[in-house]
C-alpha cells in the first residue's frame, strides 16, 4: 500500500487535476454530441471514471482513506444506474428498434 | 433516524407483499409504513440534533419539517393511486415499493451532513425513479421520457461528482461541519473550491429543474404517467431544494459574493423561460411542467436571500406549491379518464358538471398564481420578502412581473371550467371516495395556511 501511495505520489497532483479534467470534458462532449444511446452511456462511465481518478489522487496525496472509500460508492451506484439504464435501452429498442436518442422524438426536445 | 430504516423495511415488505399476490394489502401496508415513519419523525422532534453515524445524517429541524412535508405528499398520491394504477401497468407492488425506495432517498438528501450521502440519497431518489418514469413499457412517450431522464439524471450526477472531487481536493473531506470550518477560517480558499462550487451549483440546478438546465423537465413530466409526475413535481422537487439550501446555508455563506451573480442571473432566467413558455402551451399537463419550472425559480429567491428566514419560506413556499400540484394532477386524472385528453379544452363545462372538482381546482389554480387568502401567496410574500430584506429591488420587480404573467395561464384553466361549454357532451365520471378526500383535504390546507400562516411556522420553527 505505502509503495502505491509514495508512486501515486511520483506524479505531481497537478498533472492528475489537468489529465482528469480533460478527460471529464471529453466525457461531457461525448454525451452533448453523439447521438448513439450506447456511447452516450459510455461518455457517461468516462465522467465517472475521471472522477474516480481525481478522488483517489486526492487522497492518496492527502493521506486520507475517505476519498478512496468515496470511490466504492460511486463505483457501486455508477453499476447500479447502468444496470436501469441498460434495462430502459433494452425497452425502448424493444419499441423502436434503434438506439438513436433521434429515433425518439415523440416529445418535442 | 428511524424513519429511514422504516422505509427501506417498507420497500422490502411491500415487494415481498407483490409476491405472494396479496394484492388488497398493498395500500393499507404502505400506508401503515408512512404513518409510522411519520411517528418517528414527529418523536425526533423536541430531541437534540446532532450528526448521526460519523457524522453522516443529522435530523435537525429542517430536515424533520421537510420530511414530513415529503411523507405526506407521498401519502396522498399513495391514496390517489388506488384507481389510477389498474389502468397503467400490472406491477403494482413494484410500483409502491419504488416509490418507497424513492421517498427513502428523499429524505436521505432532507437529512445529509456528508456529501456521501448527498450523493446516495439522490442516487436512490433518481434510480428508483427512472423506472417509474418508464413504467408503461408499451407506451412510447414513457419509453423516451424514461431515456431522457436517465440520460439527463446520470450526466447531472457526473457534474455533482466532480464538484464534490474538486471540494475535497481542497478542503480534504466530505463532512458539512469540516467544511463550513474550513470556509470560515483558512486564510485562502484554493481556486478549485470555486470550481467546485460552480460544478455543484450546476448539478442541483439539473435536479431541481432552473433554467438554463431545465430543457428534460418539460419532455420528462409530460411522458410520465400522471402520479408520477406528481411526485417527481412535488416530492423529488422539495428534497433537491433542501439539499440546496443546506449545502448553501451551511457552509457556502461566507462565500456569497462569489455565487450570488451565478444565482441571480440564473433565477432570471427560469423565471423568463418558465413562465412565457407555459403561455404557448396547449396541454395542461405540460403547462404545469413549465410552471413547475418557474416554481423552481421562486424558491431559489430563498437561496439567493439566504439567512434565518429562508428555510421558513422555502418550507411555506414548498407545502402550498406540493398540495397545489397534487390537487391539479389529481383533477386532471379524472378529466383525463372522461374526456380521454389533457388538453385546455378538456376542462370546459367543468363546473357544470362537477361543482366540487372545479372548485378545488380553482384553489390550487389561484394558489399557484399566489393570490391572497391562498398559501400559494404566503409562500410568494415570504420569498419576496426575504428578497427585499437584501435591497435586490431589481430581482423584485422581474418577479413581480413574472407572478403576473403566471396568473393568466393558471386562470385559463378557471375560465374554461366556468365560462366555457364542452364542444360535446361528456359522460358522468364516478369520482372515488379516496380522490375526494385526498383533493379535499389538500384544498382545505391551501386555504388554511393561506388564512393563518402561523399554523405552521410557529409548529416548525
Amino acid at each position: 500500500m505505502e509503495n502505491i501511495v509514495t508512486q501515486i505520489q511520483g506524479v505531481p497532483l497537478n498533472h492528475y487535476i489537468i489529465f482528469c479534467s480533460i478527460m471529464f470534458a471529453i466525457g461531457v462532449t461525448g454525451v452533448l454530441i453523439r447521438r448513439n444511446v450506447i456511447i452516450i452511456m459510455m461518455s457517461i462511465e468516462l465522467m465517472l471514471n475521471a472522477v474516480n481518478l481525481l478522488l483517489a489522487a486526492f487522497s492518496a496525496y492527502r493521506g486520507d482513506p475517505a476519498g478512496q472509500v468515496f470511490v466504492f460508492f460511486i463505483m457501486a451506484l455508477a453499476a447500479a444506474e447502468v444496470a436501469v439504464g441498460l434495462a430502459i435501452i433494452i425497452m425502448v429498442y424493444r419499441n423502436t428498434k434503434s438506439v438513436d436518442v433521434e429515433s425518439l422524438s415523440k416529445l418535442r426536445w | 433516524m428511524g424513519a429511514i430504516i422504516t422505509l427501506g423495511i417498507l420497500g422490502i415488505v411491500v415487494l415481498y407483499l407483490g409476491l405472494f399476490k396479496a394484492k388488497n394489502a398493498l395500500i393499507p401496508v404502505t400506508l401503515l409504513g408512512l404513518v409510522v415513519t411519520l411517528g418517528f419523525l414527529v418523536g425526533e422532534w423536541n430531541s437534540e440534533a446532532f450528526p448521526l453515524f460519523h457524522g453522516m445524517v443529522i435530523f435537525d429541524r429542517l430536515a424533520l419539517s421537510f420530511s414530513v412535508l415529503c411523507v405526506v405528499i407521498t401519502g396522498f398520491i399513495i391514496l390517489l393511486s388506488k384507481e389510477y394504477f389498474k389502468h397503467v401497468s400490472t406491477y403494482l407492488s413494484e410500483y409502491f415499493s419504488l416509490i418507497i425506495f424513492s421517498l427513502m432517498g428523499a429524505l436521505l438528501v432532507n437529512a445529509y451532513h456528508n456529501f456521501a450521502m448527498l450523493f446516495i440519497g439522490i442516487e436512490v431518489m433518481s434510480v428508483a425513479l427512472y423506472i417509474l418514469v418508464g413504467i408503461r413499457k408499451t407506451d412510447l412517450a414513457s419509453n423516451e421520457a424514461a431515456l431522457k431522464y436517465f440520460l439527463m439524471g446520470a450526466f447531472s450526477t457526473g457534474f455533482l461528482l466532480f464538484g464534490i472531487t474538486l471540494l475535497y481536493g481542497a478542503s480534504g473531506t466530505f463532512d458539512l461541519g469540516e467544511l463550513q470550518a474550513y470556509v470560515q477560517t483558512s486564510s485562502e480558499i484554493s481556486p478549485l473550491f470555486y470550481g467546485g462550487v460552480l460544478l455543484l451549483l450546476c448539478a442541483l440546478c439539473f435536479k431541481v429543474g432552473a433554467a438554463p438546465f431545465h430543457f428534460w423537465t418539460p419532455d420528462v413530466y409530460d411522458g410520465a404517467p400522471i402520479l408520477i409526475t406528481s411526485y417527481m413535481s412535488t416530492v423529488v422537487k422539495v428534497a433537491s431544494f433542501v439539499g440546496f439550501l443546506r449545502l448553501f446555508s451551511m457552509v457556502l455563506v461566507p462565500l456569497h459574493d462569489f455565487w450570488t451573480p451565478v444565482l441571480l442571473t440564473i433565477i432570471i432566467i427560469t423565471l423568463f423561460v418558465g413562465n412565457i413558455t407555459a403561455l404557448l402551451q396547449a396541454s395542461f399537463k405540460r403547462m404545469m411542467a413549465y410552471s413547475s419550472i418557474s416554481h423552481a425559480g421562486y424558491m431559489l429567491f430563498a437561496i439567493v436571500s439566504i439567512g434565518v428566514t429562508s428555510a421558513s419560506g422555502m418550507l411555506v413556499y414548498a407545502t402550498a406549491y406540493s398540495l397545489a400540484s397534487v390537487v391539479a394532477f389529481g383533477a386532471l386524472i379524472i378529466v383525463k379518464r372522461s374526456t380521454g385528453s389533457e388538453n385546455f379544452e378538456s376542462f370546459n363545462g367543468l363546473a357544470k358538471r362537477e361543482p366540487m372538482l372545479a372548485l378545488v381546482l380553482t384553489i390550487a389554480m389561484l394558489s399557484l398564481a399566489g393570490i391572497p387568502l391562498t398559501a400559494g401567496f404566503m409562500g410568494k410574500f415570504m420569498m419576496f420578502n426575504n428578497v427585499m430584506g437584501t435591497y435586490n429591488i431589481t430581482l423584485l420587480i422581474l418577479a413581480v412581473i413574472n407572478a403576473a404573467i403566471g396568473v393568466y395561464y393558471y386562470l385559463h384553466v378557471v375560465v374554461n371550467m366556468y365560462f366555457r361549454k364542452p364542444e360535446e357532451e361528456v359522460a358522468e365520471q364516478h369520482i372515488p371516495a379516496s380522490y375526494k378526500f385526498v383533493l379535499v383535504v389538500a384544498a382545505a390546507s391551501t386555504l388554511i395556511i393561506g388564512v393563518y400562516p402561523d399554523s405552521i411556522l410557529s409548529f416548525f420553527f
